[in-house]
């Protein structure tokens, strides 16, 4: 069993599929919470400040995407996406790279509509008095938001984002369905290639196990150092 | 964009269809998973540190890896088993994508489940328990009439959002050939051009379902409140 193993990861070369299908699955992720990140906490400061009209838009799109299986969302944007963003970028029909971008707004999407929650409370869970205090001596808003506002959301932010990028990094799985040559995809070609299913999905679940268990260890490890400055509750 | 009426008169029997698979296996996942995520919670607080490590791996393995591998490891994995192949009735079992699907979103929600009634069962005062046992109830006792009900109180406003959860991952099971409502409108998707049509036909489906699923979860949340209310 275990010499079998050896001749289907090095002689058959999935040892190298595999791991580049690693890298595919954190570069998805990583993509996909950066995207949903980075759309998400303008999107909450909408709702936190409670913007008419688009703070309604983005509690309709947070809650209707939180509402329905990701795969949905995946399935829309694959079906629905393509020739748009293929007319977009211009890709010349490069697939892999059209499939990458797919899988990252597709991820992203997702990934979003959870931050903005995260955000939103974190935003929320700001004494008032520290923002008073902020413009009290004189910060514009804007200096009081970049200075004060947004430090303190980001640090009470880190736990949940850390529950995101989790899920994130499970939700890539679900691309594999439509082709993205990440892990679980390998994992699926070399499952029918070799007809070992029971050992390459094996495989599979215990290199996602490694991704989340070393992600969750550097999170908490920024956790610590975020919180050093603010008397070092660790 | 117009509404193609054709499209959905088309659409919405199939999606009923699909939505019926997904109502049954959210059932299962919700009423085999809540008593199985209770016991698993329970293990890990055990005093017994074999025990509590068996509980806190099997919590730790589930939760950290996607479900479309648990699933594909039961349904495919399995099936290359020889011991299972050769069991007629584990065979008659690991065979049906249905099955499957269900025992995976059962084992998936287990995991997720122990964790919210690890916390709820953690955050007891100690002093009801001191109570309780301070009146000479037995450990059974204790766990029956103190310990579980005020946890099942604390937990179930978290509960809730698992169960949608829940309801969400059985469209994972389409992946494996089961026409739940992911499924349909997977299908659906392909053959017309419909697209968003079908998406949102689709998510209000998995709406109505969530949303009675919160409602149900409100009224037992009421009704377990009662006795705190003056």
């Amino acid at each position: 069993m275990s010499t079998d193993l050896l001749t289907l990861l090095t002689d058959q070369g999935w040892a190298l599929a595999l791991a580049k299908g690693c890298a595919l699955t954190i570069a998805a992720a990583l993509g996909g919470t950066a995207l949903g990140g980075v759309m998400g906490f303008p999107m909450a400061v909408l709702r936190w400040r409670a913007v008419p009209v688009l703070s309604q838009a983005v509690a309709v799109y947070s809650g209707l995407v939180r509402g329905v299986p990701g795969l949905l969302v995946i399935y829309l944007i694959f079906f629905g996406g393509v020739q748009a963003v293929e007319t977009l970028l211009h890709l010349g029909g490069n697939s892999a790279i059209l499939g990458f971008v797919m899988a990252v707004i597709a991820i992203g999407l997702i990934s979003c509509a959870y931050s903005v929650e995260v955000f939103r409370a974190a935003l929320q869970a700001i004494p008032r008095g520290q923002v008073e205090a902020a413009l009290a001596v004189g910060m514009s808003d804007l200096v009081a938001f970049r200075r004060i506002i947004a430090p303190l959301a980001l640090r009470h932010a880190l736990g949940g984002l850390n529950n995101v990028w989790q899920m994130t990094v499970k939700d890539t799985s679900l691309v594999s369905v439509v082709g993205l040559q990440e892990l679980m995809r390998v994992a699926a070609i070399a499952a029918g290639v070799t007809r070992s299913a029971l050992v390459f999905y094996i495989l599979a679940a215990a290199l996602y196990l490694a991704i989340t268990l070393i992600s969750q260890a550097l999170f908490l490890r920024a956790e610590k150092a975020l919180n050093l400055s603010f008397g070092g509750r660790s | 964009m117009t509404l193609d009426l054709e499209l959905i008169a088309m659409a919405l029997p199939l999606l009923a269809t699909g939505a019926l698979v997904t109502i049954k296996l959210a059932a299962v996942g919700v009423g085999v998973g809540l008593p199985l995520g209770l016991g698993l919670a329970l293990l890990r607080l055990a005093p017994n540190r074999l025990l509590a490590g068996l509980g806190d791996g099997y919590a730790g393995l589930f939760r950290g890896t996607p479900m479309l591998v648990q699933l594909f490891i039961l349904y495919y994995g399995l099936a290359e088993v020889p011991v299972i192949r050769q069991t007629p009735a584990l065979w008659w079992f690991f065979r049906d994508a249905l099955f499957c699907a269900g025992l995976a979103v059962v084992l998936n929600t287990t995991a997720y489940t122990s964790e919210i009634f690890r916390t709820a069962l953690r955050a007891i005062p100690q002093g009801q328990i001191e109570a309780a046992l301070a009146v000479g109830m037995r450990p059974w006792t204790l766990l029956t009439r103190i310990r579980l009900p005020l946890a099942f109180r604390n937990a179930l406003p978290v509960y809730a959002s698992e169960a949608i959860t829940v309801v969400k991952e059985t469209s994972l099971a389409s992946t494996i050939t089961v026409l739940e409502i992911t499924g349909q409108a997977k299908r659906l998707m392909s053959q017309t051009f419909g697209i968003l049509e079908i998406f949102a036909l689709a998510s209000l489906f998995y709406l109505v379902i969530n949303l009675a699923c919160l409602g149900a979860f409100a009224v037992l949340e009421r009704r377990q409140a009662r006795g705190m209310r003056p």
